[in-house]
C-alpha cells in the first residue's frame, strides 16, 4: 500500500497552485490577494514538511520518490527562504510595477519543481522536477519585460540552461543504457565495477548539475543573469535553486554512483577548488553589486562542493550546514539591497554605498555584519560554514583543497573589504528612504540575528543536521 | 559553583559595548565616554582582584571554567596560569587610558569608537583566557574586525592601505593556524589545551604544525620579513588605536608562542631554535637601523616595536627560565612604554597636526612637563636600569647567554642601537632650537594626557625598581613549562638513539 501521506506537502503545493490561478484569473485586481495566500501556503507547506523530518527513510511510487531527513530538510530549508524572498521582496515588485499574479504562481510552481527534485530517487522523476523548476525560473528572470536587460538574462538563461539540460540527458541516457536502470538503487547495484559508459554519463550529468549550481568552469551564465533579472528574482536564484541542485548533487554523488567515487572525487575537488579561487579573484573587479554577488555566489558553491568532496557522511553535513548559512547571508545581503530606495529606484551600484554609514547607521552595520560573514570572519556565522567544511576535508586528509580553500578566503575577503571600505571609509553621496515595510525589516533583523548570534548556541543546526545520514 | 570570574571579565566589556551602542543617553558623547571608563576601570579592578586571589605557587590552570558549546566536540574553557594572567592585567589596565585619551583625538563618530575598543576589550582578554585552541582562534581572528574599522575610519591619510594590509596579512598568516587546529583535533581528538599538554603531540606532525602556528605568530608578532604591515598600521591608526596595537595585539603573538608553540611542539621549537634565533637578531638590527633613518616619529617608535619583539622572540626560544620570564616581562614593559611612546606622540600630533620629526625641535622651552615625561620613557625604552626594559632585557639577554654566546652578543649590539635611535629622537624633538614657529603655541600636557602618562611612569618605575610581584607570578607556570618542554625533548632524543 502506497503511503500518500508522504508526498501529501507536493500534492497540497499543486492544488494550491491551481487554486491560486483560479482565483487569480477570475477575480480583478487580485495581485495582493494572491502574493498573501501564496506565503499562507508555503508557510502552510512548511508546517506539513517539517512534521516529516525524522521519520525513517521511505520510498513511494516504486521506489522512484524518497523521503528521508535529507530530503525533508532541504524543502524545509527551501521553503522557509521562499517564504522570506517573498515577504521581503513585495515592496520592490510594486515599485517596479511587476507585481502581477503569475509572479508569486510562478514561484510556487518553481519550488514545487524544487521539491520533486529534492524527493527524487529516479533519473525520470529527476529531470521532471529540474525542468518544472527551470522553466518557471525562465519567465522569472524575463519578468521584468519592459527592461531589455530582463529580457536579456532571460534569454540566456533559457539558453544555456537549455544546453545544459541536454548534456544531463544525454547523461542520463548514457547511464541507462549502460545500467540497465533509471532508478538510482538499482543503478548502485549494477555499477559495481568501473564501466566506461556510465562514467562517461556521470559526467555529463555532474557538468549539467554543476550548471544549475553556477559552479565554474559552467558559471558563465550567473552574472548576467544575477544583474539583468529583477532583484526579487535574483534573490530567488542565489537561493532556492542551489539547495535543490545541491540536494540533487548529494543524491547523485552518494546514492548511484557511491562505487565511483574514486571517478568523481577527483572531478569534484577541481570544480571546488576553481570555483574558490575564481569566485575569489573575479569578484574584485566587479562594480555592481547583483554582479559581485554572483561571483561571490560562485565561490560558495565551490565551499559547498568542497564538503561533498570529502566523500563522507560529516562532509555531507558539512556542505548542508555550509548552503544552510550560506542562505541566511544571501537573504541579509538582499534585504539590504531592497533597502537601497530612493523614489521607486533601486540602487545597485557598489559606488552608491559610498559612506552610506554616516547617514544609516543601521543598514551599514547590517552590511558590515553580512560581508564579514560572507568573508567568514569568526565568530560570525560565516566563519562556522566554513569551520565546518574544513573539518571534514581535513578528516579526509585533503590538505591541498583546504590551504588553497583558506587562501581563497583571504583573497576573497579582499572584495568584502573593499565595499566596508566604500560604506564605512568614504564619504557619503547617496541618501536613501528609510522606511521600509514590516516584512523587510524582518528579514533583515532575523537573518543578521542569526549571523551575529550563532556563535552563543552552534549546537543547535548541528544536531539538526546530524539527523541526516545519507551514507 | 564558583563566581565565573574569567568569563565576566571577557563579557563585561561586550555588555558594556551595547550599552554604549543601544543606551539611550549616549547619543550624548560625554555619557558614553563615561559609561565605557566606568565598565573598563571596573573590569581592571576585577582583574587585580583576579591577581589578589591568584595563586603564585601552583603551576597549574587556576580559575578554569568549561560549559559545553559544541556537543562532545569544543568546549568553551578558559582559565589562567602565571604566563597569561599578567597579559589580561595589561590589556585591562591600557583600555581605560586608551579611552581617556579619546577626548582630545577622536573628532567624529566617538560612540563607535568607544564600542570598537570595548568589544576589542573582549577579544583580546578571550585570547590570553582560552584554553581551547578553536576558542582561542576565534577570539585570535574576531579582533580583527574592531581594529580594521578603527584603522580605517579614524586613521589618518593613508588609512585605507594600511587597514587592508593589516587585515589581510594577518588573515593570511591565521588560516594556516586554522587548518593546523583542525589537524591537531584529528590527530589527537581534542582541542583542549590542559588535555593536549597531558596527551601531547606525536612527534611526526609537530615540524608542520609548529610552522602553520608560526605563519600566524610570526605576523602578528610581527617578525622579519613580515613585519611590513606594522609599521603602516601604527602611523595611520589614531592615537589610541596604535597603542592598543603595539601594548597588546602584538602580545597575542609573543603569548601564542609561549604557550602553544613551546607548550605543545616542544620537539619542533627545538627544531626550529636556529630559524628563531636569525629572524629575531635581524630583527633587533635591521630594524634598529630602519628606526634609525626615519622621519616620522609614530614609524620609528613602530620600527623599535620590531626591534623590541625580536628580542621577546629569542628569549622565549632560549627555553631558559631567564629567557622566558624576561621574555614576558618585557612584553609587559615593552606594553607600558610603547602605549607611553604612543601616547607622547599623540600629544604633540594633536596640537601640530604632523609627525615629521623636522617639525619639531626645542619643546623642552615651551613644554617642559611634557619634556620630563617623555625622559622617563625614552629611558624606559633604551632599557636603562631601573625602569621595566632593563629587567626584561637583562633576563633576556642572561637567558640567551646561557644558550649562545654569538647570538646573545649580536643582540647585545641591537641594544647599543635601541639607545641611538630613541635618543636621537628625543634630541631631535625635545631639544635644540625652535625651527619652526607653530611649537612656540604649543601647551603643555593638559590634565588627562597627564592622568596617562603618569599612570604609565609610575607603573614603568616601580616594576622597574621592584620586579618581584611580577617575576614571582609568573616563574612557577614558567618553570613547569620548561620541565615539561625538557622532559619531552629528552624522550624523544632517547626515542632517537
Amino acid at each position: 500500500m502506497m503511503n500518500l501521506d508522504l508526498i501529501f506537502p507536493e500534492i497540497f503545493l499543486s492544488l494550491s497552485i491551481m487554486t491560486l490561478l483560479m482565483i487569480g484569473v477570475f477575480k480583478k485586481k487580485s495581485e495582493n490577494l494572491v502574493y498573501n495566500l501564496s506565503i499562507i501556503t508555503l508557510a502552510i507547506l512548511f508546517a506539513m514538511v517539517v512534521n516529516l523530518f525524522t521519520i525513517n527513510e521511505q520510498f513511494i511510487f516504486n521506489y522512484s520518490y524518497k523521503i528521508d531527513n535529507l530530503s525533508s530538510f532541504m524543502k524545509a530549508l527551501t521553503i522557509i527562504s521562499g517564504i522570506f524572498v517573498m515577504i521581503s521582496s513585495s515592496t520592490y515588485l510594486k515599485s517596479l510595477n511587476i507585481l502581477k499574479i503569475e509572479y508569486p504562481i510562478l514561484i510556487l510552481s518553481s519550488i514545487l519543481g524544487m521539491m520533486v527534485m529534492i524527493s527524487s530517487n529516479d533519473l525520470i522523476v529527476f529531470y521532471l522536477g529540474l525542468e518544472l523548476q527551470s522553466l518557471a525560473l525562465y519567465v522569472l528572470a524575463s519578468f521584468n519585460r519592459d527592461n531589455i536587460l530582463s529580457s536579456e538574462s532571460g534569454l540566456k538563461y533559457f539558453v544555456l540552461s537549455a544546453l545544459s539540460s541536454g548534456l544531463l540527458l544525454y547523461g542520463c541516457s548514457l547511464v541507462y543504457g549502460f545500467s540497465g536502470s533509471t532508478n538510482f538503487i538499482d543503478i548502485a547495484n549494477t555499477s559495481t565495477n568501473i564501466e566506461y559508459g556510465v562514467i562517461f554519463g556521470l559526467v555529463f550529468l555532474i557538468v549539467g548539475l554543476a550548471f544549475k549550481i553556477s559552479a565554474v568552469p559552467f558559471h558563465m551564465w550567473a552574472p548576467d543573469v544575477y544583474q539583468g533579472s529583477p532583484t526579487s528574482v535574483t534573490l530567488f536564484f542565489a537561493a532556492l535553486p542551489k539547495i535543490a541542485a545541491l540536494t540533487v548533487f548529494i543524491r547523485f554523488l552518494f546514492t548511484p554512483f557511491i562505487n565511483l567515487i574514486d571517478q568523481w572525487q577527483t572531478i569534484i575537488v577541481f570544480i571546488s577548488i576553481a570555483s574558490m579561487i575564481f569566485g575569489a579573484i573575479a569578484a574584485i573587479g566587479q562594480s555592481n553589486l547583483k554582479r559581485l554577488i554572483a561571483y561571490s555566489s560562485i565561490g560558495h558553491m565551490g565551499y559547498a562542493l568542497a564538503g561533498l568532496a570529502s566523500g563522507t557522511n560529516e562532509g555531507i553535513q558539512s556542505s548542508v550546514i555550509y548552503i544552510s548559512i550560506y542562505l541566511v547571508m544571501t537573504l541579509a545581503f538582499f534585504s539590504c539591497l531592497f533597502m537601497m530606495r530612493k523614489k521607486n529606484v533601486f540602487y545597485e551600484d557598489i559606488q552608491d554605498l559610498s559612506g552610506l554609514s554616516a547617514n544609516h547607521p543601521i543598514l551599514s552595520i547590517s552590511l558590515l555584519i553580512i560581508l564579514f560573514s560572507l568573508a567568514g570572519i569568526p565568530p560570525l556565522a560565516g566563519f562556522f560554514a566554513k569551520f565546518y567544511i574544513f573539518m571534514s576535508v581535513i578528516e579526509q586528509s585533503m590538505y591541498f583543497l583546504a590551504i588553497v580553500g583558506l587562501l581563497s578566503t583571504v583573497l576573497a575577503a579582499f572584495y568584502y573589504l573593499r565595499l566596508i571600505k566604500i560604506i564605512y571609509f568614504d564619504k557619503p553621496k547617496q541618501t536613501f528612504e528609510k522606511d521600509h515595510n514590516f516584512g523587510l525589516r524582518l528579514t533583515l533583523a532575523v537573518s543578521t540575528g542569526i549571523l551575529v548570534l550563532y556563535f552563543i548556541y552552534p549546537g543547535l543546526l548541528n544536531e539538526l543536521v546530524s539527523k541526516i545520514i545519507v551514507i | 559553583m564558583t563566581f565565573p570570574i574569567l568569563s565576566s571579565l571577557i563579557l563585561l566589556p561586550t555588555i558594556g559595548a551595547l550599552f554604549v551602542l543601544f543606551g539611550r543617553s549616549t547619543s550624548n558623547y560625554n555619557s558614553a565616554k563615561y559609561i565605557a571608563l566606568f565598565i573598563s576601570v571596573g573590569n581592571f579592578i576585577l582583574s587585580l582582584y583576579l591577581w589578589y586571589l591568584f595563586d603564585k605557587d601552583t603551576s597549574g590552570f587556576q580559575f578554569v571554567e568549561e560549559r559545553k558549546w559544541l556537543e562532545g566536540f569544543i568546549n568553551y574553557k578558559v582559565g589562567i596560569d602565571g604566563i597569561s594572567i599578567l597579559f589580561v592585567i595589561l590589556t585591562t589596565f591600557i583600555i581605560p587610558l586608551c579611552i581617556i585619551s579619546v577626548n582630545s583625538t577622536i573628532k567624529h563618530r566617538l560612540k563607535d569608537f568607544i564600542v570598537a575598543i570595548l568589544l576589542m576589550e573582549t577579544m583580546m582578554i578571550g585570547v590570553f583566557c582560552s584554553l581551547d585552541l578553536v576558542i582561542f582562534y576565534l577570539f585570535f581572528e574576531a579582533g580583527l574586525i574592531p581594529m580594521f574599522l578603527i584603522i580605517g575610519i579614524w586613521g589618518g591619510e593613508r588609512r585605507v592601505y594600511s587597514a587592508f594590509k593589516f587585515f589581510l596579512y594577518t588573515l593570511l598568516g591565521s588560516v594556516l593556524m586554522l587548518v593546523a587546529i583542525i589537524s591537531i583535533y584529528w590527530i589527537t581528538g581534542t582541542t583542549d589545551v590542559i588535555k593536549l599538554y597531558e596527551l601531547g603531540i606525536d612527534v611526526n606532525y609537530q615540524n608542520l604544525l609548529w610552522l602553520a602556528f608560526f605563519s600566524s605568530f610570526a605576523v602578528k608578532t610581527p617578525m622579519w620579513p613580515v613585519h611590513t604591515w606594522l609599521p603602516d598600521a601604527h602611523v595611520e591608526a589614531p592615537t589610541a588605536g596604535s597603542v592598543l596595537l603595539a601594548a597588546i595585539l602584538l602580545k597575542m603573538a609573543g603569548y601564542g608562542f609561549i604557550r602553544f608553540s613551546v607548550g605543545l611542539f616542544p620537539v619542533a621549537s627545538e627544531y626550529f631554535v636556529p630559524l628563531i634565533f636569525i629572524l629575531s637578531l635581524i630583527a633587533i638590527i635591521y630594524s634598529s637601523l630602519v628606526a634609525l633613518m626615519q622621519e616620522d616619529m609614530k614609524k620609528l617608535i613602530a620600527y623599535s616595536s620590531v626591534a623590541h619583539m625580536g628580542f621577546v622572540t629569542m628569549g622565549i626560544f632560549t627555553m631558559t627560565p631567564q629567557g622566558i620570564e624576561g621574555s614576558i616581562f618585557q612584553m609587559i614593559s615593552h606594553g607600558i612604554i610603547s602605549a607611553a611612546l604612543f601616547f607622547t606622540v599623540g600629544v604633540v600630533y594633536e596640537r601640530m597636526h604632523t609627525r615629521e620629526i623636522k617639525n619639531y625641535g626645542g619643546l623642552v622651552s615651551v613644554m617642559p612637563r611634557y619634556a620630563i615625561v617623555f625622559m622617563i620613557f625614552t629611558l624606559g625604552s633604551l632599557g636603562l636600569p631601573g625602569t621595566t626594559g632593563f629587567v626584561g632585557e637583562f633576563l633576556i639577554l642572561l637567558g640567551t647567554f646561557e644558550v649562545n654566546f654569538t647570538v646573545a652578543t649580536v643582540a647585545s649590539l641591537g641594544v647599543i642601537l635601541g639607545a641611538a635611535y630613541i635618543l636621537w629622537l628625543y634630541r631631535r624633538v625635545v631639544f635644540g632650537e625652535i625651527t619652526n614657529p607653530d611649537v612656540k603655541k604649543l601647551n603643555d600636557l593638559n590634565n588627562p594626557e597627564m592622568i596617562i602618562l603618569s599612570f604609565l611612569a609610575v607603573v614603568s618605575i616601580l616594576f622597574g625598581f621592584y620586579p618581584d610581584p611580577l617575576l614571582s607570578t609568573t616563574s612557577a607556570s614558567v618553570g613547569d613549562l620548561i620541565d615539561a618542554f625538557n622532559y619531552n625533548v629528552k624522550i624523544f632524543a632517547a626515542s632517537n638513539l
